[in-house]
């Protein structure tokens, strides 16, 4: 140890020019994260905020030494991560627990594998079951659990081995509000009161609010490849409140910042029309149900809203994750039903025209919109017009998608565009012989 | 209910591979031939204590076939735990060994146990003792690679979270292996492990006794008891060797299988509670006992003990699957091309010079006969089975009392029913070439039966009510509903019964009581033909083109067949 190290404020944890590519089957990369830079300073909870599909899992992933970066540094207290550390623990979304073990055993695993005496293994680990709550439990089988006491025990597991980082991946989402709650809560209080044996946390999370109400720096991540955008730095005191003007201008701030870079930048950027980005056939679409179109345009339409509607608030109106409305916002925008801008998203005469329609009209204007400004539709269209036949394979239509995408953003998109060609009742897919026309089935 | 799957994950690693594991597989044959053919004579003197047909010395003979069943399950085992790990660790090895297990599980090892029993006694000088390795490695063929598949398929499967978990919590690949991997296993694996003890029992009666050439060895057996008895006509001996058959598979399955089941059922990875609960009385005993309780401490203790002292090695390594290195792949084909071209070399020149491709057209001609009389048997047995399975599945207490008959049905070796039919025949002179081959289905139309039935059960409710709501009846119920929403399991069910009737089909094909056999044309008579005369040549002949069979029609037929169910059909 050279003593320059020891008298700098030494990082928990450093992440530098970090990028992660996966092989494509065709040979080519699948860049998933680039140019990732990261400092977690003790004291810190970090939050990693994104869209599915942001690569913010895979950072998690890194840092744990799970995986390995393809080009980039990690380090762990000035050391190079190469594999999992034991001054690392993880928190999982869906809990991981071992089912064949009881709540007791499923604590001690990771002192097991660091091979303590039995003694010190059964002092700590009832010591972590009680400081989590779990007192009584430590017999019983996690099947026997509830969710939110499942991941107690997913928390009390991380704690044991006395981690200096504490790494959760999207550690409240399985769970329903209420319960999600008290545990963040919980978490709070031991981390505000020092009670946890940790000194930094990374928190990986697609909840706004989740993010504001934890982190003291949150770094917001946009996709294709993953990376951020930018860092917001959170300096409401603790214990935060929801309903706070402070904390909901700072949520208000984050959806405006998260839109205009998400939408305003959606998919490939060319020089079409001004507000509206254009798309090419090589663009991803999210997969969306015609019926959350129909019903966000509808309750944008409709009083309180009458056309203008701030983004957060539908969000916490329809119960709705981020991840589940900004895919549907961003395909309103793609059709030029809405434009959506600084966190709002306001209905245009054809979004207003389609919510005062009857059903038939309805599917006449939805498919005049979907031929003109989605592109991959109006390409499918056009192929099986020329035609004799009117059919086309599904393949052919995969094959070209993949020139642009991986393999399962192509088979995503052509999903994508069935579903909404079947709305507007543009063409007809059959997926047991998996090929277009343009009967529709009687 | 727990189902096989029978192929699960081999659908990528097909096609060429495939080619490569018959050639593979034939060839270890032939060298197994080859190396015993030689050693044929000195071992001709051969005699076995003697058995009796007194029921008095039943119990024992029971003990000794049990003993060889449980030896070769442990065989299976550790087989399964290392051909299987290593295939799901390697990328590599899991090219090869997926698909050489696959064709290990078509080819008709039955019709080889001849070179098998005179390889192993050429083994051991003991004499007594080699004929006891090749009758445990005859049932070791019957045991292990559905088990094999079954673990390798779980951990292709194990959730990538408790792996991320084991990962950061920095569990050794021994640790994984115990803690993870074995655990989240278990369910499955000891499903098979019940199958294949119910299959094994028709390889029983077939090794205990054999006769290769001149040579013939009886093991104290209950399949030798059974075998005397159908030399020497005796009918009763006959029902008392089936009712001690019934006792040892109540036993072990009371004592055994029926608690493992239950106490396995916490090894189940969906968390939630609640559904059927299995019972065991057998397990509730020894949860109660100490004597169990210290056994099971005890090998919790030498889990962790181990665990403690296995290496640990640092960093990703102990994580990743073993990826693939330019260098040592150019090594690792090299050795399989010289590997394979060996084989394929002494493959030949087994076959040619010693038969002609007359008599492999031949071969072929008779495999066309059986590969008839198995699809049209399966089809009948298919529209008998089907709708009863359905009626059944449908009425949860009937369910209950027929489901365990089903099960036991299928574990019963059904070679032991054929003197009854030759005697048939015989006495009305019936024509073998169509009486015989209903005995190939005997044993195996069962699984038709208790697959459907699990089918029928697991339909959701909802379902069943929402198709009376709409008063659909008659045909149309049929057509829609029931049908369809069987057809999963029924493909599952038929493609067992219609391997094991390719397997049946060599013992079936000929069969004789006392001194009377009555034969039909197939390659199964073949193949049984060429094993009593010691014929080396035509016993591989008529495997290579048995195996050949099976995997065509697998590959052209049940597979995609499968596949087509579980996707349009498959009821969650």
């Amino acid at each position: 140890m050279n003593s320059v190290t020891s008298h700098r404020t030494e990082a928990l944890l450093t992440v530098e020019d970090v990028r992660k590519a996966f092989p494509k089957p065709d040979g080519g990369d699948l860049l998933v994260l680039d140019g990732v830079n990261l400092k977690l300073e003790p004291g810190q909870i970090v939050g990693l905020l994104g869209r599915s599909g942001s690569g913010k899992s895979t950072l998690l992933r890194l840092i744990a030494g799970l995986a390995e970066p393809s080009g980039g540094h990690l380090c762990f207290r000035g050391q190079p991560i190469t594999g999992p550390v034991a001054g690392v623990a993880m928190v999982f979304q869906s809990f991981a627990l071992f089912p064949w073990l009881t709540v007791f055993e499923n604590v001690a695993l990771g002192l097991e594998a660091q091979r303590m005496p039995k003694a010190e293994i059964r002092k700590r680990s009832l010591a972590a079951i009680d400081l989590i709550g779990l007192d009584g439990f430590e017999s019983a089988y996690p099947r026997e659990l509830s969710g939110g006491m499942r991941q107690r025990v997913g928390f009390a597991r991380a704690l044991v081995v006395h981690p200096d980082v504490l790494l959760m991946d999207e550690p409240f989402s399985a769970l329903d509000v209420l319960t999600a709650e008290t545990l963040r809560t919980d978490f709070l209080d031991l981390w505000a009161e020092g009670r946890a044996p940790i000194k930094g946390v990374i928190l990986v999370t697609h909840n706004i609010e989740e993010a504001v109400l934890m982190c003291d720096r949150i770094l917001v991540f946009g996709s294709n490849p993953g990376r951020i955008l930018s860092e917001i730095t959170v300096t409401l005191p603790q214990p935060r409140k929801r309903l706070d003007p402070s904390f909901r201008e700072l949520v208000e701030r984050i959806y405006v910042e998260m839109t205009s870079r998400r939408l305003g930048n959606a998919g490939v950027t060319s020089n079409r029309t001004e507000r509206f980005p254009g798309l090419g056939i090589g663009s991803v679409l999210p997969r969306v149900s015609s019926n959350l179109l129909s019903g966000l345009i509808e309750t944008v339409a409709a009083p309180p809203f009458n056309g203008t509607a701030d983004l957060p608030k539908i969000a916490s109106d329809l119960q709705m994750e981020i991840d589940e409305l900004f895919p549907v916002a961003e395909t309103l925008q793609l059709m030029r039903f809405a434009e959506v801008e600084g966190g709002d998203i306001k209905l245009t005469d054809a979004g207003l025209a389609f919510a005062n329609a009857e059903l038939d009209e309805r599917k006449r204007i939805f498919a005049r919109h979907l031929l003109t400004y989605v592109p991959l539709a109006a390409h499918i269209r056009r192929v099986l017009d020329e035609r004799a036949s009117h059919a086309a394979r599904k393949s052919r239509f995969i094959d070209e998608l993949e020139d642009f995408m991986g393999e399962d953003d192509a088979e995503q998109t052509l999903r994508a565009v069935v579903s909404l060609a079947r709305y507007g009742e543009v063409f007809a897919y059959s997926d047991g012989s998996a090929a277009f026309s343009l009967e529709n089935p009687v | 209910m727990n189902r096989t799957e029978p192929f699960a994950f081999v659908r990528d690693l097909a096609s060429r591979w495939d080619v490569i594991a018959i050639v593979v597989v034939i060839g270890v044959l032939t060298f197994l031939a080859e190396a015993s053919r030689g050693l044929l004579a000195p071992i001709s003197g051969l005699n076995a204590a003697p058995l009796s047909l007194d029921p008095v010395h039943l119990p024992i003979y029971a003990a000794r076939t049990t003993l060889r069943m449980f030896t070769a399950l442990a065989l299976s085992l550790l087989f399964t735990f290392t051909y299987a790990t290593w295939a799901a660790k390697s990328a590599r090895a899991e090219k090869l060994l997926v698909p050489l297990l696959d064709i290990l599980q078509s080819v008709p090892i039955l019709g080889f146990i001849s070179v098998t029993v005179v390889f192993f006694m050429s083994l051991v000088p003991g004499r007594v003792l080699g004929a006891e390795f090749a009758a445990i490695f005859a049932i070791f063929t019957s045991q292990a690679w559905n088990m094999a598949f079954s673990f390798y398929q779980s951990l292709r499967t194990v959730p990538d979270e408790l792996c991320d978990a084991c990962g950061s919590f920095l569990l050794t690949p021994w640790m994984r292996f115990w803690q993870l991997e074995v655990p989240f296993a278990m369910p499955a694996l000891l499903w098979n492990m019940m199958m294949s003890m119910s299959g094994s029992w028709f390889f029983v009666v077939a090794s205990e006794s054999i006769s290769v050439g001149h040579t013939s060895i009886a093991l104290p057996g209950i399949g030798s008891y059974i075998a005397l008895a159908i030399e020497q006509g005796n009918l009763r001996a006959i029902g008392w060797a089936i009712v001690a058959m019934l006792v040892v598979i109540l036993l072990y399955d009371q004592l055994l299988f029926r608690p493992l089941v239950v106490w396995s059922d916490r090894f189940r990875i969906d968390q939630e509670q609640g559904g059927h609960v299995p019972h065991s009385w057998a397990l509730t005993m020894m949860q109660r006992s100490r004597f169990m309780s210290g056994l099971r401490t005890l090998f919790f203790a030498i889990v962790r003990w181990t665990s403690r002292r296995a290496p640990r090695p640092q960093g990703l390594a102990s994580l990743a699957r073993a990826g693939t290195a330019r260098g040592s792949d150019v090594v690792w084909f090299g050795v399989l091309l010289v590997l394979i071209a060996l084989a394929l070399w002494r493959i030949a020149a087994m076959l040619v010079g010693e038969t002609s491709a007359h008599e492999a057209l031949g071969v072929a001609g008779l495999a066309t006969l059986t590969m008839l009389r198995v699809l049209i048997l399966i089809a009948l047995a298919s529209l008998l089975w089907v709708p009863v399975g359905i009626w059944v599945g449908l009425r949860p207490r009937v369910t209950q009392i027929v489901q365990p008959v089903a099960q036991f049905l299928a574990a019963f070796p059904a070679n032991l029913l054929f003197p009854l039919a030759v005697f048939g025949i015989v006495s009305w002179k019936l024509n073998p070439d169509l009486w015989l081959s209903p005995l190939m289905i005997l044993g195996t139309q069962w699984y038709i039966l208790f697959n459907v039935i699990a089918g029928a059960a697991a339909m959701p409710q909802e379902l069943r009510y929402a198709a009376q709501n709409l008063g659909l009846s008659g045909w149309l119920w049929w057509r829609k509903v029931a049908l369809p929403g069987v057809l999963p399991y029924y493909v599952t069910g038929a493609i067992t019964a219609s391997g094991g009737s390719w397997n049946a089909a060599i013992v079936a094909e000929v069969a004789s009581w006392r001194d009377v056999e009555v034969k039909a044309h197939g390659l199964g008579a073949y193949i049984a033909e060429a094993t009593t005369a010691g014929d080396f040549h035509r016993i591989i002949l008529g495997i290579t083109t048995m195996s050949l069979f099976v995997v065509a029609i697998n590959r052209a037929f049940w597979r995609p067949l499968y596949y087509y169910a579980e996707r349009k059909y498959r009821l969650t």
